[in-house]
């Protein structure tokens, strides 16, 4: 039997294994069983997908080539992985609050759920990946007609063509049937990503293997390798640093934004502390990877007879020195290497194609109701299954097209550099709330159309795509066109020169963009619910379901999510809503729940729309939600007028409040007010009465009895008259209905008058008085100002109980305010009644008679009018008035001289 | 958004983690400077493949170890709740600001 019947036989035994080892994990998992399915381990071998054919058989060839240099390609990746805290713990929260099926998903989704956006990354992410599932096809034909060269046995010339074809046939079948069992692209693949843990370990063990070989067993040991590294052509360091870097940072951006790494790194993830073992476990099985790449590379060149590929020395080394064995695991190495990169990337890209490209296509078609129309999960599924044939069928034809020459490193950077594109977004989205969609879009189309220009067409070669004259003189004959020297920037690598200027731009376009355009409030949401994710991991809102049909929605859910499933996520929601049955009320936290699930089936933006077709017709989007917004903003307007018009009616209350105990004061005083005042009237009244009554009736009284009498009664009229006269002065004053009559005067006669007309001049009181202090000039109604004098100067001396009695006028001139001060040496006023002494009929005493109490009530008020005052001075040792006034201009200035 | 409420100082625990944070956050550039290293050597004075080779080897298991030792203390493996330690320690982590 010859080599390559045995590789035949080998590989199909090996996918049978396969196959055996996904259908148990599937079913493991399908009975809850198999927690070691969940393991981190698993999960760090499903990432080892990064390590594809063109790492397997090309790290050697590249490592032939330019020495050191392939391990950048490693090195991105560790570097990403060991800062997993930065990036990637934020990546898998995301993709699993949001329920993201591809990094498509994700962009639209953070996006304002634009399907514009995903259709263009889907569109990129397909040109991008569709060279690298030709390179693996490419390796697995190379390594077969390698065994075929070795065979003896064999005598006819392998069709290349046909390998390929039968290799993509065959990955097609494994994809389908473990990659499409469920819809939704959420739930894990259990089986398939088991599957390719497996060929994790394979490949490692194979290049271990022949690392082995090669080391021990063909150069002699570690000390003979070296020396053979140090003799090779390759044992000078002299990569240039632009490379280093370039390349490092390059494979860093690939790593994250490959749609296959998304697809095992976020997707499938199912704890996010298995991200935790993945940032040590991942960088370990990559180093591993690449440990004996440069021996095998440097025997390789050694032994090898020249010309030999180097791409394909992890094979013939083996092959050539007898050992069929390892020549088998190491070619099964790149089998699982090359089948397991094709079986992911075609399922992120065949999930990518059809949730953004064909379901939103068939629901348009559809007559935009997903109610009516057939069973969309079926046509989900379809859709997906017929993806995965077309991404195969196109790899395939890139395979056939360009002819399997290039190198195959070559292939795999070129695909990098588009892919990477997707890293200003990405990350943009992930950490600025200011990105937007607008900036999102044209970043992403200026990076993509750099990328393009200046590396993905001139890599078809000279003339093939691009004439040879654009190369040489650029666009046009614009020489800073020049597609591998843009801006004059020649001399450098075109891949390095690709990947920076197409990035640069991409981010400045980018941040731009973003910085001028302004948001959607859908996009402004999902903005905050990415950036903020760690804060909270809730939904996205924003539904109204005033109008949707519960029915409807369930009718929806069902054909998409499967009858089961659907039922069940209604019925509880319908629990959790205390409604009985399954039909929950379509409340907002309900609609975003569906949403999310339906999103784990069909992207983001598909449900959205399909979600939107039947709560409000197809016009709820982003309008809908700027309406929900507005009528928020305006309910929370409303709720402040209504809070502020509370507070004014407390206002109001309030001030009705003091109104009415006012009220009801005036009312208690007024009452008394009349009780005293019919008090003051009735007795003059009652002693004229008497005495008139006397005076009538007396006949033959003694005349001096008779003068006595009436002069009593004369007596009791004035003072009747005077009490009149004092109320109607009060009444006049108090309705401010007095004209005052303004003229010039000077305070010391004014006193002079006040004292006479007082009875103080008669001796009974000494007063002291400044003279000087006394000069001063005033404007104000003289009268009624020497009015409130006599009032407090006959005060003074009717109340004034000292043996020498005594009364001091003080005048000083305050801050623009005359200050005349009436203090007596008597017993004052008792300090509970010192707050009454102004109101009506308030008298500190019954004992001596006196004025009806209205003499200081009478004051105040003509102080007031006079824009004054009048208080009581406690303090002074006696009784003690302050009057104050404004001064006359001109009187200020003199008092102050 | 500032986080109002948060505790100023923490006890030894939280503050421990709140450091293999920052370790976490810093091992990357570490493992940069590291990495670019070799390119300051002078590819003519002894700088051969082999020496560089052994050099990000070296590194790179260094980094590797550094990682494994970050990532243990970060979800302690004797805590009762272990899965979930992950997302306990979640909430510790400063917010992003908006731009």
């Amino acid at each position: 039997m010859g080599a390559l019947n045995v590789i035949v036989l080998v590989s199909l035994l090996y996918v049978a294994l396969l196959f055996c080892v996904a259908f148990a994990a599937d079913r493991a998992a399908a009975r809850g069983r198999g927690t070691w399915l969940r393991s981190p381990i698993v999960y760090t071998l499903s990432l080892s997908i990064y390590c594809t054919a063109w790492t397997f058989y090309g790290a050697v060839g590249f490592a032939a080539r330019s020495g050191l240099e392939y391990l950048t390609i490693y090195l991105g990746p560790t570097l990403v992985m060991v800062g997993w805290w930065w990036t990637l713990r934020k990546m898998v929260r995301v993709g699993r609050s949001q329920r993201i099926t591809s990094i498509a998903d994700l962009i639209s989704s953070r996006f304002g759920k634009s399907n514009a956006l995903a259709v263009f990354v889907t569109v990129l992410a397909v040109i991008g990946t569709t060279p690298y599932i030709a390179l693996q096809l490419q390796s697995v034909t190379i390594s077969f007609a390698a065994f075929a060269a070795a065979d003896p046995t064999h005598t006819g010339e392998i069709s290349e063509t046909a390998t390929a074809l039968w290799v993509a046939v065959g990955l097609v079948v494994f994809t389908i049937l473990f990659g499409t069992r469920n819809l939704d692209a959420n739930e894990r693949h259990h089986g398939l990503v088991m599957a390719i843990a497996l060929e994790a370990v394979v490949k490692l063990c194979a290049l271990l293997a022949v690392g082995i070989f090669v080391v021990w067993g063909l150069a002699g040991g570690v000390d003979e390798t070296l020396a053979r590294i140090d003799q090779s052509a390759i044992a000078r360091w002299d990569v240039p640093g632009s490379r280093w870097v370039g390349l490092t940072l390059l494979s860093a951006a690939a790593f994250m934004c490959l749609p296959r790494m998304f697809q095992v790194m976020v997707v499938e993830n199912e704890d996010e502390g298995h991200l935790r073992t993945a940032s040590w476990a991942f960088p370990t099985y990559v180093m591993l990877m690449s440990l004996f790449v440069v021996p095998i590379a440097a025997v390789g060149l050694d032994l090898s007879p020249a010309g030999a590929n180097p791409d394909l020395f992890v094979l013939t080394l083996p092959l050539e020195n007898g050992q069929e064995g390892l020549a088998v695991l190491s070619f099964l190495g790149g089998f699982s290497s090359a089948t397991s990169m094709v079986i992911v990337a075609a399922i992120a890209l065949s999930t990518m194609v059809s949730n953004h490209v064909v379901m939103p296509v068939w629901l348009w078609m559809s007559g935009g109701s997903a109610v009516i129309s057939g069973d969309v999960r079926q046509v989900a599924i379809r859709a997906r299954r017929l993806s995965i044939g077309v991404i195969l069928f196109l790899g395939y034809l890139y395979f056939r097209v360009s002819g399997g020459g290039t190198a195959l490193a070559a292939i795999g950077l070129i695909s990098f550099v588009g892919v990477a594109q997707f890293l200003p977004a990405l990350l943009g989205g992930l950490f600025w709330r200011g990105a937007n969609r607008r900036g999102a879009l044209a970043g992403l189309s200026v990076g993509f159309a750099v990328w393009m220009y200046s590396l993905f067409l001139p890599s078809f070669g000279a003339s093939a795509v691009m004439p040879q004259a654009v190369l040489d003189e650029g666009l046009m004959g614009l020489s800073w066109l020049r597609p591998q020297a843009l801006f004059w920037a020649a001399g450098m690598d075109p891949v390095v020169h690709a990947f920076m200027w197409s990035l640069s731009l991409n981010i400045v376009v980018f941040v731009v963009v973003s910085l001028v355009s302004f948001p959607q409030p859908v996009e402004r949401l999902q903005g905050a619910q990415f950036v903020n994710v760690f804060e909270h991991s809730a939904t996205s809102g924003g539904w109204t379901g005033g109008l949707a049909q519960s029915e409807d929605l369930m009718i929806m859910a069902q054909r998409i999510m499967g009858a089961k499933e659907a039922q069940a996520l209604f019925a509880e929601a319908a629990r959790e809503q205390g409604v009985g049955g399954y039909l929950p009320e379509p409340t907002p936290d309900f609609l975003s729940r569906l949403e999310r699930s339906l999103a784990g089936s069909v992207g983001a933006a598909t449900a959205h729309a399909m979600i939107s077709q039947i709560v409000g017709g197809a016009s709820v989007s982003v309008q809908d939600l700027m309406a929900v917004a507005d009528e928020t903003a305006q309910i929370m307007e409303y709720s402040s007028q209504l809070e502020m018009k509370t507070e004014e009616q407390a206002r109001t209350a309030r001030q009705l409040r003091q109104v009415n105990e006012k009220l009801t004061q005036i009312s208690v005083q007024k009452d008394a007010f009349l009780s005293q005042i019919s008090h003051e009237l009735r007795t003059p009244m009652t002693s004229i009465r008497a005495f008139s009554e006397i005076l009538r009736d007396g006949g033959d009284m003694p005349e001096a009895e008779q003068r006595r009498y009436a002069s009593i009664i004369h007596d009791e009229a004035i003072r009747l008259t005077r009490l009149l006269d004092d109320l109607l002065d009060l009444s006049v004053l108090e309705n401010a209905q007095i004209v005052l009559s303004l003229e010039d005067g000077e305070l010391g006669p004014l006193l002079d008058r006040a004292a006479v007309a007082a009875g103080l001049t008669d001796g009974g009181m000494v007063m002291h008085r400044d003279a000087e202090a006394d000069r001063v000039r005033l404007h104000t109604d003289t009268d009624r100002l020497a009015q409130v004098f006599i009032n407090l100067m006959s005060n003074a001396r009717k109340y004034c109980d000292a043996e020498a009695p005594r009364l001091d006028i003080r005048v000083a001139e305050r801050n623009g305010t005359l200050v005349v001060d009436f203090i007596d040496n008597g017993s004052g006023i008792p300090t509970d009644q010192q707050g009454t002494i102004f109101e009506k009929f308030a008298r500190v005493s019954e004992t001596k008679a006196g004025g009806a109490g209205l003499g200081l009530a009478i004051c105040r008020e003509i102080m007031a009018r006079l824009g004054g005052g009048i208080e009581y001075l406690p303090g002074q040792d006696g009784g003690a008035f302050r009057v104050y006034l404004p001064m006359a201009e001109g009187a200020a200035a003199q008092a102050a001289q | 958004m500032s986080r109002d409420g948060g505790p100023i100082f923490l006890a030894r625990r939280a503050y421990f983690q709140r450091r293999m944070m920052d370790a976490a956050r810093l091992l990357p550039v570490l493992g940069a400077g590291m990495f670019v290293l070799p390119l300051l050597w002078k590819s003519g004075e002894g700088a051969r493949t082999v020496a560089v080779m052994f050099y990000i080897f070296l590194c790179w298991v260094l980094l590797i170890g550094l990682g494994w030792i970050v990532s243990r203390r970060l979800s302690p493996a004797d805590a009762p709740d272990a899965p979930g330690a992950g997302t306990a320690s979640e909430h510790q982590v400063r917010p992003s600001r908006e731009g």
